[in-house]
């Protein structure tokens, strides 16, 4: 009787989960799926499938969106590593741990538009190159200040979990590489950068995934010059009205980040947290 | 033992832990090929000693020399010197093989070198086999085996064994014991072993080095500190003891509650107040009358191989007995020992005086073993 009752209950628990996922995660995957196989004509087809396949334009913008998520990741990477490899040395930690994460507590929309005031022709970083006599020039809506400030949006997402992985190594190991004869940058090459890896991992899956689709940005600080394939899911659901086309794209995207889930995971070996356990 | 050069020496080295003095003037010397062992409670500063001979920290004062050289301030990676870490330290991301060969790929060996090198030393620690197991995948003994291994491949003329034996269960720990032994014996590399654990000190070392706050307090092989230790520390540390106040009247004869007993310690000041050291193991328990104390006993607890009885005298003092035969309702025996089982010790003796009044008497009375 007890157990019946505690599974029921259980249930009722789980259901509410069950829901959630249900009307939030795959019901809209499913509509999406659904609707990328209608035309604008609202008739069955794959000519959207076609379309996307043998259209140059939505092939190099597949393209664009790839390199520009790599460079965004990549910038991402080269900065953060080093910035969380230092904030395991410091002394007040959780302090500046926090600095990193407040950022990410403000809205986008109000990020974009700050650096709008910072890089316009009369704004800061301007007046800064007209004193040093190169100034001004055009910053904004640039190829550049996009994948800057893409870059600066998604670092906190990249510092987080290689910081994690690294405050997990277990100072003694350090020792017992140098012990053994490396130096400081052998350590960091052959011990400390493979066993953080799995945080390099999970960041990198953290910004180049959000990097794909990225739309806001590519137009308030890209000046859309740079179309990636959130910007032309935008397009197509609210400027040309073929939701059709934009679910088709939309499902090419998840494909992509399905794909860079499995590239990125590796094969999970034995991480230091299990290592801690048994010694 | 064919050679005894000195291979490593400390001399007056101080270390300072902010405000805290964690090694207060410490100078010794390591003579090559025999099994050191540096013991005493936690926060007495072996460890300390060990990190700065490894170079992972340095010293505030003083110097360290390795054969004849100064390494004071020589980073750990250029050291000949390997360690074996107290939870091992193995590289998780590492196989069995790569953990292994670690040190010699730094050191550019050749290829086919490395894999006959690392097979050998696998061999040695009974690991053949396991060269491609994760860390993970392995039990503590195997842990411990391969941490020896990772640092002995490499050839060290100095092997640094911190605490190494400490996370293993009872069984495995006295086979370590042996294998450890039995390894720096074929070995013949200078092992210098940290350990709070006395009764492992007593059974693998050449020689023990008891440290407390910082201070080095006895040196010895493990029969001389036992049998006559320097200091009340040292009696209390190593082994059990009965330690009672006393007076040393003349050359072999001390006094010690209210009565006098001959003895075979000499060279102290006529009425000295000195502390006599009494083992458990050497008092004997007999009548009343033919003891030469008689003692109340408190309780008694059997501990497999020997009754320990806790019993006290007239004046209070607390005396443990280690006996085979058990004194169950009898409230008072009487203590027998040998002048032998007695131990005096002076207050506040340096070690070198120790050493040199035990040599001087010994040289004319050799009835001591």
């Amino acid at each position: 009787m007890t157990t019946l009752n505690h599974k029921t209950r259980q249930w009722s628990y789980f259901s509410l989960y069950f829901i959630w996922i249900a009307l939030f995660v795959i019901a809209p995957v499913a509509l999406i799926i659904y609707q990328s196989f209608f035309g604008l004509d609202h008739q069955l087809t794959l000519a959207n499938y076609k379309n996307y396949l043998s259209s140059a334009v939505y092939l190099k913008m597949t393209l664009n969106s790839f390199v520009y998520a790599f460079l965004i990741t990549l910038i991402t990477l080269v900065i953060s590593y080093p910035t969380a490899y230092f904030l395991t040395k410091l002394k007040h930690r959780q302090l500046w741990i926090l600095l990193i994460i407040l950022p990410t507590w403000i809205n986008l929309l109000l990020k974009a538009y700050a650096f709008i005031g910072i890089f316009s022709q009369t704004g800061a970083v301007n007046h800064f190159l007209t004193f040093m006599g190169i100034g001004p020039q055009q910053i904004l809506f640039t190829n550049t200040s996009f994948v800057l400030v893409a870059a600066y949006i998604q670092i906190p997402f990249m510092i987080l979990p290689i910081y994690n992985s690294l405050v997990d190594i277990d100072p003694a190991v350090i020792q017992a590489s140098h012990d053994l004869g490396a130096n400081n940058f052998q350590t960091l090459w052959r011990v400390i950068f493979p066993i953080s890896i799995n945080g390099v991992r999970s960041g990198v899956q953290a910004v180049f995934i959000p990097s794909l689709s990225l739309f806001m940005i590519t137009r308030l600080i890209g000046g859309n010059r740079v179309i990636t394939l959130g910007t032309a899911i935008e397009e197509h659901f609210l400027t040309t009205m073929n939701w059709g086309m934009g679910s088709t794209i939309g499902v090419i995207l998840i494909l992509i980040m399905f794909l860079t889930m499995t590239l990125t995971s590796g094969t999970r070996k034995a991480g230091t947290r299990k290592n801690h356990g048994k010694a | 033992m064919a050679r005894s050069e000195t291979i490593l020496a400390l001399q007056h080295v101080y270390k300072y832990f902010d405000d805290f003095l964690a090694l207060d003037d410490v100078s010794f010397t390591l003579d090559q090929g025999k099994f050191y062992s540096f013991l005493g409670p936690s926060g007495s500063g072996k460890t300390t000693i060990l990190r700065i001979v490894s170079g992972l920290i340095l010293a505030d004062k003083g110097q360290v020399l390795f054969d004849g050289e100064d390494i004071t301030n020589l980073p750990a990676e250029k050291r000949k010197v390997n360690t074996v870490f107290q939870n091992y330290a193995l590289f998780p991301h590492l196989n069995v093989f790569d953990n292994v060969a670690f040190g010699l790929n730094l050191r550019k060996v050749p290829k086919s070198e490395i894999e006959d090198r690392v097979a050998d030393i696998l061999r040695v620690t009974r690991m053949s086999g396991f060269e491609n197991r994760m860390i993970s995948e392995l039990s503590g003994g195997q842990q411990q085996r391969i941490a020896i291994a990772r640092a002995i491949v490499n050839e060290p003329r100095l092997l640094l064994l911190d605490e190494s034996l400490s996370a293993l269960d009872q069984k495995l720990r006295q086979q370590m014991q042996y294998e450890l032994r039995s390894l720096q014996q074929r070995l013949g590399i200078t092992f210098l072993f940290v350990t709070h654990d006395q009764e492992e000190a007593l059974a693998v070392s050449d020689e023990i080095i008891v440290m407390n706050d910082g201070k080095l307090q006895q040196s010895g092989s493990p029969v001389d500190i036992y049998d006559e230790p320097i200091n009340h520390f040292v009696a209390d540390f190593i082994g059990e003891s009965n330690i009672v106040p006393g007076t040393m009247i003349q050359d072999f004869e001390v006094e010690f509650v209210g009565k006098r007993f001959e003895c075979a310690d000499a060279g102290m000041r006529p009425n000295e107040a000195v502390e006599v050291v009494l083992r458990p193991e050497d008092i004997e328990v007999t009548t009343q009358d033919q003891g030469k104390l008689v003692v109340q006993v408190d309780s008694q607890l059997f501990r497999g191989d020997h009754f320990e009885i806790t019993s006290h005298d007239e004046d209070g003092n607390q005396w443990l007995i280690h006996t085979t035969n058990s004194v169950e309702d009898i409230e008072k025996v009487g203590l027998n020992f040998t002048p032998q089982a007695l131990h005096v010790m002076r207050f506040g003796e340096e070690e070198e005086d120790f050493d040199a009044r035990l040599s001087q008497y010994e040289e004319g009375d050799n009835t001591e073993s």
